[in-house]
Order: C-alpha cells, then structure tokens, then sequence
C-alpha cells in the first residue's frame, strides 16, 4: 500500500504525450528516472540493481497499482522486461553489475533488434550476421520495426555467426550500440502516426565480445529465454488489463448508448476476460514461485491478452458511436492493441507453438 | 497467495479419476443411454458415497468430512470429466450443506443424516424452474418456490419412472436399492405402492413429500441427454412440506443457487477437458492426405481455441469456489463468472469437438456425443451463460448495482 500512496503523489495528473514520439519519449524519460529514485522502477529485483526483492505475486500486485493510478507506460519496457530477464538468466557476472542498473534508471535505453525484412515470424530465417574480429564482431545487415529505435541508445537480438551451421543454430545474441560507427537508425511511423518505428542499418559496427550475451553459437537459446518473459507475464501483468476493464466499466455507466442489453453483454465480457486472465496468471506465477519453469504455456497467455485487448477496445468504440471516429485515449490506444496478436510472435505463430508443444499434435 | 490445488486436493482427485476410470467409463455410460428407462450405473452412487465425496461438505460431527467448497470442486470437476450421470452436484454440493445449514430443523437434521447415510440422493429445483434433473433416480426433492425451500420425496412413485413420451414404454416399475444399483423388482414397496393404482393420472406421477403432507407432481420429459433425464415439476406447497421461507430461507436460497451454478460449471470444465482428449487423440491417429489430420493448421488452430478457453474458464471456477469456501461477500458474482465462462466454453470445446471427428462424432455409436449432450445439458442448466451475464450486468453496469459489489 506503500506503493499505491506513492503513485497517487506522484502519477501526472495529466496524461503524457505518447512515449512513441521524440517529445513524449523524453517526458517519459523524466518519469522512469522518478520511478527508479523512488525504488519503484524494477519492484521485483535484488536490492543491488535498484529493486525490492519482491516476489513474482508482490509484483503482479504492484502492476495492479500502477496501471489503476493511471500511471504512464513504460518506455523502458524493452530493457526492463525483455532484455533484463535474459541477462539475469544467462549474463556474466561482469554484464549484471555492468549493465543492469543502468537498464533500471533509464541511463541506458535499449530497443528489441529482431525483426528483418525476410524474418518476422520465421524468425530463424535471419541474414543478419557478424564476423569474428579482434576482440569482437563486426556486424552487418538489417533490423526492421524497431520499437523506438530512433529514441534508443542500444539494441539487443540474435544475429548470425556461423552461416553453415542449419538455420536454429549459428546464431549468437549480441548487445549492439546504436550511437556508433557503423550504424544508421531511421525512425518510421506506425500506424497511428507516431515514430514509434524504426529501421536500423549495420554497416561493420564493433561489438566487443564482453557484449555477447550467452555464449557464442547460443543465440536461439537465448532468444527463446526472451520470448516467454515477452508472451506471458513480463510484458504484460494483467494490472493494465483490469485497469482497460474498469475504463471500460466506466465508459459504459456514463454513456448514453451504457443502458444497451447487447453492449452490456460485451462489456461484461471484457470484465470477465480480464478477471479470467488475472486468476490465470496468479496460477502461474504460483507455479513459477514453486519452480515450475515457463514453457510454451506462455503462448497461451499471449493469445489471450492480446485478443482479449482488442475486443476491450472493440467494445469502447462500439459505446462511442460515431465519436469512435475522433482522435482520442480510446481510439489511439485501440491502434495499440491490434499490433498485440502480432508482435511477440503473430497470433498464428502462437497456436501452432500450443498445438505442437502444449497439446502434442503432430507438426507436419 | 497460492493458486494451485493442495496436495490432498490432488491425491483425492486422482483417487475419484481411477474410481470414475474403471466404473463409469463410456461403456457404463452407453448402458444408462440405451436403457429402456431412467438408469443408474450400478454401485456408482454406493462408490461415491464410500469415497466421500457425497458427504463431503457436511461437518464430521455429523458424518461428513468437513472439506471445504474448493476441495469438492476439484471432485466435481473428475465427475463431470466422466459425465456421471448420478445428481453428484445436486446431492453434494447443493442439498447437505443446505440441510447442514438447518441444524434446529429436525426434519431437516433427518434428511440430512439419510442423505449421509447413503439413503438419499437429492435433486434440486432452484430459481422457480420447473425443471428437476434425474428426479426419479433422487428420492429427495429440494425446491425454491416464490422464496420458499421445499422438501419433497422424489422416487417413490411409479408413472415417473417410465421413459418420457418418445421413450421406449416401461412398465412402472422402478425402485432403488439403498446400495445405489437400479432395482427393477415388482415386488419392491415402490413397484407395489405405484400398481396399488392410486388416483394419478397417466402423464404424471404424484411423490409424496418428505412428511407425508403436500404433494409434487413429476412429468416425465424426453431429454436430450438420456442420462440425465428431466422431469417436469408441478408443486403444490403446503406447510409441511416448507423447510425455510421469508428471512430465513432468502440466504439459503442463495446459497443452493449459488452451489448448484458452481459445481456445474466445475463439471463443465471436466466435461470440456474430456472432450479435447478425445478429439487430440483422434486427430493424432485419423489420417488423410497421407498426414494425421492434427498436422494442419486448420485443425491445430481450432483445438486451440478450445483449449484456450478451457484454460481460462478453470481459475474462474476455483475462484469463486475460493469465494464459497471463504464466505467472500461478491461470492455469487464471482460464481456467475465462473459459469458464464464454463458455459461457453464447454459448448465451445463441444462444437470443435464433433467438427473435428468429422462424420464419427456424429455416429450414435462413438462416445462423444454423450458427453456433448451433457455439456449441453449443464451450460443450459441453473443459469446459462446469458443469464449470468445478465446478473453481473445488473450488479456491475447499474449505479444500484454498484453500491453493492
């Protein structure tokens, strides 16, 4: 509760210009670094990288209150939930003093170099590549949709270091500065507008091998380390869902189309997918707490968050009327939803991982 | 916090899957859907009594086993992933910690200790509904009626016992042996009671109440699950068959409603479990175009959205069994999400289930139909999913409403 004080002094009043623009992303900033003086930013962390030693259940509940103060999104969320649980799996001694607390304070801003222009969800057919230099690597090729690539100082993903080895293996997991020789960043703009995209160029940028992460050769490895903290819980605690629900709830009381039977009915489903949800992951971080590792079970938990987002919007613009034409919190945020059933692995992508690796059905 | 069933919830759902595995697999199941007249698997309710799963709930100073909602819900949910075809639900889960609650009621204190006793299975008419299910298989007829708790015998009458119209003709005959088995002895008290030939008419049975005063009528009804037959309800209620009204009975009601929206939805969940089972299990095996069909994608997908569900609706359940065991103030709003959700997504499961069999799941001959009937049968029964949205609307959407969650 210590926690819910805290955010009521300090959440803006007033709502932050989008963190996918250069303007709001630098306001956004000015938060993180509040959030992180306060010992608020990475809740779930060892005290001597900034956090509270909380447990993955103390966590999800502080997710709850951030997301039902209202408080901003987190544009350092690529570094603090994505890479961050990677590095405490599988990083040096040497890298967790280096580089986590900087992720933590918003010193270090990190963006998710994995998509290319021929690997989105065949991620494995990657041509990005790196060759072995003096001390290090010299990295070549392309990474494309870049969330705030163009605000961030570094990126990290799998880049190919072996070109005989078959697809799956070769690859190696690096950790690659973006304000370097080398290296161009062009920002593009998403659907909504915003620069929340962008293309990075590499060109022989140096990266020293203290800043392989995992092991060379170990790349898919520790790709895939990534990619349950980005499906299931990391990246998406069911806090910011109750919170859409009960904005949701709201909406429907005070507008005027609230008294009809049928939206009704689509606003208590929301209601109910997102207590589903959060009942859902209690389970699992109970089963995590126990030592139960997350497998493939967190595409589950990605298929539903992020159809469930969208049908939440849906139902808000169904309640708007003709005013879900208009520009505002609804409309912008309904753009955000529709990328979740696609990035984090499409949607597809994902009932093929649960048909094969949850339900034993037989790939082709 | 801990979300995750308890060692002992485990042990005793594992020893109720064996039981149900070897004694009421689709096998027994097919007999009770073939028979010319209402059926129970023989030794089944005896079996569940033993187990402890009919007592469950009652106190140990009267014979139960003191378990909590949570625990019996794990239990529900094995009898629904084998579609017993026994009121479980009804007797377990509704009608002993609804007697239980009535302990300075000595007609009701009597129920119960037959109920314990193996006596008595119960079936329940809630919310004024004049549907009762297995209401000739239940000696024990629970109803609410214009804010009322009744109490009526069920199955010592004849006309009841024949198949409903549609059904092969029985010759009113059946009776129940205390062990549980389906006794079709003519010279049992029951059989003789009903060719004593009172005045009933023939569409229709009277059951003597519990103390002999009021009267219940029960219509035989052609269901589309033959193993849980319905009966229509006409109830004349009368001072003696009363157990609760007014003040008294309104938190009780609730209670049994709340118990029998619960358990049903547990049981959904196990019927829903089963029939993705069966359907990965076809899918696997039945080849075409020289692959098991289960390698296309249009197959996977489908099997996963019935698995999502399935996976979402469960902590739904256990919460709002949580919320029962605990006495938490928004329990039956949490009981209606639980079934609201069950609901859907047992039908769910059911529809990609007999898609994905292709022709053999529409075959009178396969299982799956039995269970499909039966997850139809409960999603429809003691408030379907619409019904429960409704209710949450009316608490979560309505400024009334509000004041109270």
């Amino acid at each position: 509760m210590q926690a819910r004080a805290w955010l009521e002094a300090h959440v803006p009043k007033t709502p932050l210009p989008s963190g996918d623009t250069r303007e709001g992303f630098t306001r956004h900033l000015d938060w993180e670094r509040a959030l992180f003086d306060a010992r608020w930013a990475v809740v779930a962390w060892p005290s001597a990288y900034g956090g509270r030693d909380a447990t993955l259940m103390q966590w999800l509940i502080f997710e709850e209150e951030y997301w039902r103060a209202g408080a901003p999104q987190r544009v350092t969320q690529n570094g603090v939930f994505l890479l961050a649980p990677t590095i405490f799996s599988f990083g040096t001694q040497e890298q967790k003093a280096r580089l986590l607390k900087p992720i933590a304070a918003a010193e270090c801003l990190w963006a998710q170099g994995w998509s290319e222009p021929e690997a989105g969800s065949d991620l494995a057919a990657l041509r990005s590549y790196a060759t072995r230099v003096d001390g290090g690597f010299r990295l070549y090729g392309q990474k494309t949709w870049t969330t705030r690539g163009a605000f961030c100082d570094k990126i990290f993903g799998p880049f190919r270091t072996d070109p005989k080895a078959p697809a799956h293996a070769g690859l190696t997991y690096f950790l690659v500065p973006l304000h370097a020789e080398g290296v161009s960043v062009r920002g593009t703009a998403r659907l909504d507008g915003d620069e929340g995209f962008a293309d990075v160029f590499l060109d022989g940028v140096f990266v020293p091998d203290q800043d392989v992460l995992g092991g060379v050769g170990n790349g898919w490895k520790v790709a895939m380390s990534t990619t349950s903290s980005e499906r299931a819980l990391s990246l998406r605690a069911p806090g910011r869902f109750m919170a859409t629900a009960e904005r949701l709830r709201a909406l429907c009381m005070q507008s005027p189309r609230g008294d009809d039977p049928v939206l009704q009915d689509r606003v208590v489903r929301a209601l109910l997918d997102a207590e589903a949800y959060r009942y859902h992951t209690f389970s699992i971080a109970t089963r995590m707490q126990a030592g139960v590792e997350l497998g493939p079970e967190a595409s589950l938990s990605k298929l539903f968050w992020s159809e469930m987002d969208v049908a939440m919007h849906e139902t808000a613009l169904a309640l708007l009327g003709d005013e879900a034409a208009l520009e505002n919190q609804w409309t912008k945020q309904y753009q955000f939803a529709l990328a979740g059933p696609i990035y984090a692995g499409t949607n597809e992508i994902q009932r093929n991982v649960v048909a094969e690796r949850v339900l034993g059905l037989p790939r082709k | 916090m801990h979300f995750a069933l308890t060692p002992e919830q485990e042990l005793a759902r594992s020893a109720l899957r064996e039981l149900l595995t070897e004694h009421c697999s689709a096998t027994h199941l097919r007999k009770v859907f073939e028979a010319e007249r209402p059926a129970r698997v023989p030794g089944l309710w005896a079996k569940l009594h033993e187990l402890g799963v009919i007592g469950a709930l009652a106190p140990e100073a009267v014979g139960g086993l003191g378990l909590n909602a949570i625990d019996l819900t794990v239990l529900l949910e094995e009898t629904g992933r084998a579609a017993v075809p026994e009121p479980v639900v009804e007797t377990a889960f509704v009608a002993v910690p609804l007697l239980a609650a009535l302990p300075a009621n000595a007609h009701a204190a009597q129920l119960l200790e037959s109920v314990l006793g193996g006596q008595l299975s119960t079936s329940v008419a809630l919310s004024d509904s004049t549907l009762v299910p297995a209401a000739e298989l239940a000696e024990l007829i629970l109803c609410e009626r214009s804010g009322e708790l009744h109490a009526l015998r069920g199955s010592s009458h004849a006309e009841a016992n024949a198949r409903a119209p549609g059904g092969p003709p029985g010759n009113a005959s059946a009776a129940r042996d205390p062990s549980g088995s389906a006794a079709r002895d003519p010279s049992s008290s029951a059989a003789r009671d009903a060719s004593s030939g009172d005045a009933r008419d023939a569409s229709s049975g009277r059951a003597r109440d519990a103390t002999s005063g009021g009267a219940a009528r029960l219509a035989p009804l052609e269901s589309v699950d033959r193993a849980r037959p319905l009966y229509r309800l006409g109830l004349e209620a009368s001072e003696t068959t009363c157990l609760a009204r007014g003040e008294a009975a309104r938190p009780l009601l609730a209670a049994a409603r709340d118990h029998a929206a619960l358990g049903t939805a547990a049981q959904l969940i196990g019927l829903g479990t089963r029939m993705l089972e069966l359907t990965i299990a076809h899918v696997k095996t039945r080849k075409q175009f020289g692959q098991p069909v289960g390698a296309f994608q249009a197959v996977k997908h489908q099997l996963v959205d019935a698995r999502l569900a399935l996976e979402f609706a469960a902590p739904l359940v256990y919460r709002a069994a949580h919320s029962l065991a605990y006495a938490d103030p928004a329990r039956s709003l949490h009981v209606s999400m639980a079934k609201a959700y069950a609901s859907e997504a047992a039908l769910l499961t059911a529809r990609k289930a007999l898609q994905l069999h292709g022709a053999i799941g529409y075959s009178y001959e396969y299982e799956l139909h039995m269970y499909m009937k039966r997850a139809w049968a409960l999603a429809a029964a003691y408030g379907d999913a619409r019904e429960h949205r409704k209710r949450i609307a009316d608490v979560l959407l309505t400024a009334q409403g509000e004041s109270h969650a």
